[in-house]
């Protein structure tokens, strides 16, 4: 296949220079080549690869066999932070720092104090998820050795991708681009990390 | 055009349950479609119209400035507020825009639990006027307090004073609830915007735009495993902002409700208030998107569909808000409560009936006409529908407003209300507010959400054209376990 062909006499271009290699990437026409191709990468044991489409493919966890992700539990945590603080606070003032009698009621009225526990405790949530989904994945990164790529930019398009790292133990560079190509890949290329 | 919409009605006429129109629809049907017709309006010089209406927004917004000016200056005395009526158009028109608000909210989240695919086309759009929206909601309250720099006494803040809020008082609940809702409203939409942004980034030809574009998408590169946290968080800020928008707005009518005046003293409040609320957002969302689907070309993504939908949704709450009028009318007879009653027949027949009536017509008669799906599927029946929704919703947060406060108990204090040049200049301001936002919207982010958008099409199935294989897969399966 031509593809590999352009492939190889890449790698050997790059070989011929001292430009640290990053990895390899491969470009797939649809979501379908895309899925059975992170199944067999799943399979031979890879562990630092990616796969990178415009929208999320409905599955492709399984594919790639990922984790769940644990952010649930970040949001249960600094949701249930949020609302202790908030009643926490609001007891404070009430009974402790500044009793007013309002209405007859008791300093620490709590049920009044249900609606702000409740607002607090979904903004906490709210911004677990958000920071927590940044800090998992390693967000805001200006910068990424795939962005080198002149096809990548299709990848937030019509593009389908799997990227696999030089770095990855499982990794030989004489075999995966026609490993990749069996795959189904239309074009793979080597990335170099020289931004 | 015409032809797409024939196609989308013969497909929704016969309604099979795999043969319904489809959300996208016409030659744009692709990928790379879909990325080219939502990136045009970001990325082309702007049509003379949006320059037109940008700016009458912008000249509009002035006139907030100026009148909200003039009033930090002399004081709320400038508005037609008197004794009795102490809560006029500033708390009318802050009720009407965080209302206006919730339908982005519910189009965003609560169908996104719900799994409405249809709801990925005009999402964003939603979000959007949900921000802005809340924005215009926020200044009223802000603004009406009239010492404006005593603001911070609304917060738990420390201060020389040692003085600190009343926790027990809904008032400062609302101060939360609106403040938690526009924050998570923002973040809410932006997690959804980081792919887009990171589409016109790699599409960007000039410097400044790859700059700007690729700060604000933070480095986004589609991979999927941060799809898997990105979901997983878009999920969660959807179950928490649909609990949110129902308390936010129940919470709103509780500054009615729990205090001890006739006409709003009533359990009804939170539930006909949120009824209400969905009801002006969706027509709100009707008015804006059949503007900028005809100004932008995008009538193949927004499609008569998406606003039929939305017309049934504006049915439904109508008939729960028209409910709530009447059900309002039946608690105050059968209460036996002469004040009660007393407050009800002054709002129908007293000096503010012809507010009563207004109300009424709009949100309970106009809406009617979208049993017939002829009125559903007709642009210029739905836009002018969707107009009289919004002067019905705000005239009802008046009817509320006001006839429960210009008669109060004592007859000797009753007065009559009416705004002034400054109550008029303050409400059409803040639509120039609004506007100024969404013209800036519109012109730089992408107004539809291309990466949901993308996941509605049959090709975007891993499994898509593999039935077959799928089927001899499931066969094989049987066999071996038979």
């Amino acid at each position: 296949m031509s593809s590999a062909q352009i492939a190889d006499t890449q790698l050997e271009s790059y070989r011929g220079t001292d430009k640290p290699f990053w990895g390899i990437l491969a470009e797939f026409p649809n979501p379908g080549k895309l899925f059975s191709a992170c199944e067999n990468i799943r399979d031979l044991g890879y562990r630092k690869w990616d796969a990178h489409s415009p929208f999320p493919v409905h599955g492709l966890e399984r594919a790639m066999g990922l984790r769940d992700s644990l952010l649930p539990w970040v949001v249960l945590v600094m949701g249930l932070t949020g609302a202790s603080l908030a009643m926490l606070l609001q007891w404070w003032i009430s009974a402790v720092a500044y009793k007013l009698v309002i209405a007859g009621k008791p300093f620490f009225s709590w049920p009044a104090f249900i609606p702000v526990t409740f607002e607090i405790g979904v903004l906490f949530s709210a911004l677990g998820a958000v920071i927590g989904m940044f800090a998992f994945n390693g967000l805001p990164r200006l910068n990424h050795p795939l962005f080198n790529s002149e096809r990548f930019l299709r990848s937030t398009d019509d593009g389908f991708f799997i990227s696999i790292e030089a770095a990855d133990p499982n990794f030989d560079p004489e075999t995966i681009e026609s490993f990749l190509v069996g795959l189904g890949a239309t074009s793979v290329e080597v990335v170099c990390d020289d931004s | 055009m015409s032809d797409i919409v024939v196609d989308d009605l013969r497909k929704n006429l016969d309604e099979g349950a795999h043969e319904r129109a489809s959300l996208i629809v016409g030659e744009h049907a692709t990928f790379h479609g879909i990325t080219e017709a939502v990136c045009r309006p970001v990325e082309w010089k702007a049509p003379r119209a949006w320059y037109i209406f940008f700016g009458l927004s912008v000249a509009l917004a002035g006139v907030f400035v100026l009148s909200t000016g003039y009033l930090f200056y002399k004081g709320t005395g400038i508005w037609g507020l008197n004794n009795p009526v102490g809560w006029g158009w500033a708390i009318v028109n802050f009720v009407f825009w965080v209302g206006i608000g919730h339908a982005g909210t519910l189009i965003s989240a609560v169908l996104f639990l719900f799994r409405q695919k249809w709801r990925t086309s005009i999402n964003r759009f939603a979000e959007a006027m949900t921000i802005f929206a809340v924005v215009c909601a926020l200044m009223f309250p802000t603004i009406h307090v009239g010492r404006v720099w005593l603001l911070y006494w609304f917060f738990p803040i420390p201060n020389q004073m040692s003085m600190w809020p009343n926790f027990r008082s809904p008032l400062l609940w609302d101060v939360f609830a609106v403040s938690v809702y526009a924050s998570v409203s923002v973040m809410f939409w932006y997690v959804g915007l980081i792919p887009d942004i990171a589409t016109i980034r790699d599409r960007a030809k000039t410097k400044g735009r790859k700059i700007a574009y690729g700060i604000f998408s933070l480095g986004w590169r589609g991979s999927a495993r941060h799809w898997l946290h990105y979901e997983k968080a878009y999920m969660i800020l959807a179950a928490v902002a649909t609990p949110l928008v129902l308390s936010v707005h129940s919470i709103v009518s509780f500054d009615f409700a729990v205090s001890q005046l006739p006409g709003w003293h009533t359990t009804i409040f939170p539930p006909y208030f949120v009824a209400g609320a969905i009801f002006s957002g969706f027509a709100m969302v009707i008015t804006l998107m059949v503007i900028a689907r005809k100004l932008f070309n995008m009538e193949h993504i927004m499609t008569l569909r998406h606003l039929e939908n939305m017309s049934k949704v504006i049915l439904v709450t109508g008939s729960i808000v028209g409910y709530a009028y009447a059900m309002e009318f039946f608690i105050a007879w059968y209460s036996g409560n002469p004040y009660e009653q007393f407050a009800f027949i002054n709002r129908a027949f007293g000096p503010y009936a012809w507010a009563y009536w207004i109300m009424v017509s709009c949100n309970v008669i106009v809406p009617q006409i979208f049993w017939f799906k002829f009125c559903r599927r007709n642009i210029a029946v739905l836009f002018i529908a969707s107009i009289f929704v919004n002067i019905g919703m705000w005239f009802e947060r008046f009817v509320i407003t006001v006839t429960s406060l210009h008669r109060d108990f004592l007859p000797s204090s009753w007065d009559y209300y009416s705004p002034t040049f400054f109550d008029i200049a303050a409400l059409l301001g803040s639509f120039g507010i609004f506007f100024t936002l969404f013209s800036l919207f519109v012109r730089f982010l992408p107004q539809v959400s291309m990466a949901e958008v993308k996941t509605v099409l049959p090709e975007a199935d891993p499994h898509h054209g593999h039935d077959a294989i799928a089927q001899d897969e499931a066969k094989h399966l049987h066999e071996a376990t038979a």
